[in-house]
């Protein structure tokens, strides 16, 4: 028992942290909220310590629900990441724009927990469970304030249709267990690969359920053609959420994909591949069309983040040990580049209060050439020109697609990648070539300077230290598949 | 200079230049002052420090010299692998020459966001020199697409009045083509396990089948980089609109790029698909060279005429590479080396005209040779070299390529030399309407002649014009043992090729 406790170590103490949190919240007098959200961004600061402290040796708790790799902690570490930054950046945010509720803070840490459980599933309920407990927040934060029209809509259409994920996600896992036995991820792939060995095709029935499971993490991570809410809650939601939703959510439900189709489910690799394919390519596709004539910046955004899932899964249908790696690598890419994207947007403020129409960049290399240049940065390196961080993470996936030999995944890819390309230059040329519009509000804060800073250099200077994030991921990989 | 890595220090030092500019601070016109002389130093020496290339360049062989290597992503085995050859080097002169010119030429006509467009030019020679010296497929890539970035914002930022259109035009028209060279790379990678240049050069045994999709999409990069009839509607718009010193970077080396490109990885890695694909280019070429040279004669423009007659000129490289002869393919080399000397100088004459008058058209001129007679002279001898003068460097190149191209195929050689006809057709046209005639145009009667720093500007383009047309040895020994080297592994592929070849397999199906 005291071993499965050290296993859960990272979950526990975030966990404890935010329900500490949460009484402090209820208990204090006056408002707390400063100071929960300082304390909660530390506690993710620590709990990212406790998870790189963690050996990356396999290791299973309770009774095999829960797993601890090698390749749970490189997510979980992005997760964090996702998650301490998103805090910093919610901090001025919702002191201006009337939010200031402990409960904010205190609920983000919860969905962390989730995604870590999420992350760290080895059976069927405990991923349920990890997947509803960020979702129930999730829904909530959408919704945060409460008294504008946009949040509360965005908040309610996350919720019917993220319910109706998560029952497809249910129901696929009830089918599962029905023809199978087990929710055990182990057991699973133990079932499977004894069928496959015995020769027996699996049950039709076994295969139906994967597909349904298929549905309902499609859903979560936003792929077309489940992606529908992705626009609304995006533009929805108060903008230091929406820089969450696209970090750190996402990377959770893309590794519980990977998690699920690659371990128990990997003997049956020619059945979901292609359902994976279909998914990537329409993702990327759409991604990128739909972009084109979006004048929102939230929704763009959304629109972009449709199309880097396409990317990612580009890897998860590989199926391979250098897909997971492209996938690994593309999403810890994404993340840095998304994060500063988003620090940009929450610094568009004119006449104290936020706009969010991209016409409103336009000149911006003239009023505030530091953020004009990390901004194209970010621009151009999603768009994945070379010699920025994007570029690799594309070059990964790529990479892993033409080995597996899924050639028309490969080129459809890149052609849509052109495609995309479009929308973000158009953002290069409103900052760049276009006269300068009205400025935007000074000051901007310490730190959101300090994380444009960061994630652009990260951006930019990621090929000539690659290795940190790309061992990273290759021994997140090799974790992953040793299992398997 | 032994033990140095050289082309890393010629290739990173703009890059430096560069961060140098980006840090001053202070008034807006001693800003844009020092940013100049910043700019216009770094370049100066990085031209020098190129000249040690130039001159402890081993003439006699065919190996890559000056390498460096160091691991960069080891788990992929992808390292910084930089070195030149022969075909390689003397672009990496002509990047490291053009820059400084450009600055110099930029001096007056550039007077808004100064420190941005100097940081611009000096990414962009870092980007130009890095990729003729990149030994690794990554690496190569990595500069080749990287070239667009700052090229994309020297175009959008100080271009003329369509520059939003032609930007967004030149970046997406050669991101297509590039993203499908990206995936042929990862092929070759994935089949033959290195990204290593050489080692893949030494003999990439790639089969025949996969010969001809990898082929087709190099080909969809490097057409349009350099760029061949019909996807060369990029260029004309991309050279109107490009301030004159991104024209002159444009045309003098990054159409370069598509060139060679073909040279270093389409002929020695896909010989068989060369083979196959070859009669493609010579039908492609001839159409590019006639056609064009038509569209250049009905021009009104200055500056769309000479970027068609630059489609034409590189409708000699692409044929004269793809005969696969020895005096086809330095013919090749040495027209590219020429027309980036001499387009680039073209659009510096129109940029001299431009900045007194500020229009393109060329009835807006006429009998400038009355008000500016050291102009007319310079005008006519680079309008020369482009015809294709004897004496002239246009001469050797175009000669050449029609020497090959005769070997190969006598029907080719009579369609390129057609080329040469009407090129003398528009050049002197253009020149006969701006240079000659009555000097009766009011805004022309107060035109001054060239400044000193004009005729500074000029005076490396026609000693290098000269020389290469008088003197063209002293280039063709650089690249001789090179193209002798890839000619023969060619042949030798081919002959090797005991399979059934692509040609015979294609014509079977």
């Amino acid at each position: 028992m005291t071993y499965d406790l050290a296993t859960i170590a990272p979950e526990l103490f975030l966990l404890l942290s935010a329900m500490a949190l949460l009484m402090l919240g209820v208990f204090r007098q006056g408002n707390p909220t400063g100071l929960v959200l300082s304390l909660a961004a530390v506690a993710t600061v620590i709990t990212f310590a406790l998870v790189w402290m963690q050996p990356t040796a396999r290791a299973l708790a309770f009774d095999g629900l829960f797993v601890r790799d090698g390749f749970g902690n490189f997510m979980k570490g992005l997760i964090l990441v996702g998650s301490s930054v998103s805090l910093i950046m919610a901090w001025r945010f919702i002191e201006r724009e009337n939010m200031s509720r402990f409960e904010f803070p205190v609920l983000m840490l919860f969905a962390t927990v989730g995604m870590m459980m999420m992350v760290s599933a080895n059976d069927l309920i405990s991923l349920y469970i990890g997947l509803e407990l960020q979702s129930l927040s999730l829904y909530v934060i959408a919704a945060f304030r409460r008294d504008t029209l946009r949040s509360t809509e965005s908040g309610l259409k996350y919720f019917v249709l993220g319910a109706l994920s998560s029952g497809m996600l249910l129901y696929g896992s009830s089918l599962v267990y029905g023809f199978a036995g087990t929710t055990n991820f182990n057991v699973l792939a133990e079932i499977l690969q004894q069928a496959a060995q015995a020769g027996e095709a699996p049950s039709i029935g076994l295969i139906v359920g994967v597909v349904f499971v298929i549905a309902g993490l499609a859903f979560k991570v936003g792929g077309v053609p489940f992606h529908m809410w992705t626009p609304d809650v995006y533009e929805g939601a108060p903008t230091p959420v929406t820089a969450f939703f696209a970090s750190a959510p996402k990377i959770a439900a893309m590794a519980l994909f990977v998690r699920v189709l690659m371990g128990p489910f990997a003997e049956l690799v020619a059945q979901w591949q292609q359902v994976v394919v279909a998914i990537s390519l329409l993702s990327m596709v759409l991604g990128a069309l739909a972009a084109i004539s979006q004048t929102n910046i939230k929704r763009l955004m959304a629109y972009s983040s449709i199309g880097h899932v396409g990317y990612a899964l580009i890897g998860l249908a590989a199926g391979t040990e250098a897909g997971v790696r492209g996938l690994a690598v593309y999403m810890a890419i994404y993340l840095f580049m998304n994060l500063g994207t988003f620090a940009v947007i929450l610094c568009m403020r004119q006449k104290d209060r936020m706009v969010e129409n991209i016409d409103d960049l336009r000149g911006l290399s003239r009023t505030h050439p530091l953020m004009a240049l990390a901004m194209g940065i970010f621009m151009f390196s999603m768009a994945g020109i070379p010699p920025l961080a994007g570029f690799f993470s594309k070059l990964y996936v790529f990479l892993a697609a033409i080995e597996a030999q899924l050639y028309t995944l490969a080129v459809v890819g890149v052609l849509s990648s052109v495609v995309g390309a479009f929308y973000y230059l158009r953002i290069v040329k409103l900052m760049y070539f276009d006269e300068p519009a009205e400025s935007f509000d000074q000051p901007f804060g310490r730190e959101m300077s300090l994380i444009m800073g960061a994630a652009g250099a990260i951006t930019l200077l990621f090929f000539v230290f690659p290795s940190p994030i790309v061992s990273g991921a290759e021994a997140a990989a090799a974790s992953l598949l040793a299992a398997g | 200079m032994h033990g140095w890595p050289l082309l890393s220090l010629v290739t990173f030092l703009p890059l430096v230049g560069a961060g140098f500019i980006l840090m001053i601070r202070g008034e807006p016109d001693v800003v844009a002052r020092n940013a100049r002389y910043v700019a216009l130093w770094t370049s100066l020496i990085t031209f020098v420090l190129s000249l040690f290339v130039w001159f402890g360049f081993d003439r006699g062989t065919a190996a890559f010299q000056f390498v460096e290597e160091a691991p960069w992503i080891p788990t992929f085995g992808i390292t910084y692998h930089m070195g030149v050859d022969g075909i390689s080097m003397m672009f990496v002169l002509l990047a490291t020459l053009l820059t400084p010119i450009c600055v110099l030429a930029s001096w007056e006509s550039i007077q808004h966001r100064v420190k941005e467009y100097m940081v611009a030019f000096l990414v962009l020679e870092t980007l130009m020199v890095g990729m003729f010296c990149a030994l690794d497929f990554v690496l190569f890539y990595m500069f080749f697409e990287g070239v667009l970035i700052p090229m994309f914002l020297i175009i959008g930022v100080w271009g003329g009045q369509r520059r939003v259109y032609s930007a967004f035009k030149f970046f997406l028209f050669t991101l297509l083509g590039s993203v499908l060279m990206l995936l042929a790379m990862l092929a070759i990678y994935y089949q033959t396990g290195t990204t290593d240049i050489p080692t893949l050069l030494a003999g990439a045994g790639i089969p025949p089948e996969m010969q001809f999709w990898l082929w087709l999409a190099f080909f969809a990069s490097f057409a349009v980089k350099v760029p061949m009839w019909p996807v060369h509607t990029w260029l004309p718009d991309a050279h109107v609109e490009a301030p004159t010193a991104g024209s002159v970077i444009l045309a003098g080396v990054l159409l370069k790029m598509g060139a060679y490109g073909f040279l270093r990885f389409s002929v020695p890695m896909l010989p068989e698909a060369t083979a196959l694909f070859a009669p493609l280019i010579f039908a492609l070429s001839v159409v590019a060279i006639i056609y064009t040279s038509l569209v250049a004669l009905a021009q009104e423009d200055m500056k769309k005429l000479i970027a068609y007659s630059s489609v034409a000129h590189m409708g000699y490289v692409t044929a004269g590479i793809f005969t696969l002869t020895q005096q086809g393919m330095e013919g090749a080399i040495f027209q590219m080396l020429s027309h980036g000397v001499v387009s680039a100088a073209l659009f510096l004459i129109v940029g001299v005209i431009y900045d007194r008058i500020h229009t393109r058209r060329i009835d807006a001129y006429g009998g400038l040779v009355h008000r500016m007679p050291n102009y007319a002279l310079l005008f006519m001898l680079f309008m020369l070299a482009s015809v294709g003068l004897p004496g002239t460097s246009g001469f050797i190149g175009e000669f050449l390529v029609i020497v090959g191209a005769f070997q190969v195929n006598t029907w080719v050689a009579l369609l390129v030399a057609t080329g040469m006809i009407l090129g003398a057709a528009y050049m002197l046209v253009l020149y006969r309407r701006v240079v000659f005639g009555k000097l009766t145009k009011e805004s022309l009667m107060k035109i001054k002649d060239l400044t000193w720093r004009e005729q500074a500007v000029f005076a490396p383009l026609v000693v290098l014009v000269l020389w290469m047309g008088i003197y063209p040895v002293s280039f063709l020994d650089v690249m001789s043992a090179s193209v002798d080297n890839l000619i023969t592994n060619y042949q030798q592929a081919l002959a090797d090729a005991d399979t059934p070849s692509l040609a015979t397999l294609w014509s079977g199906k």
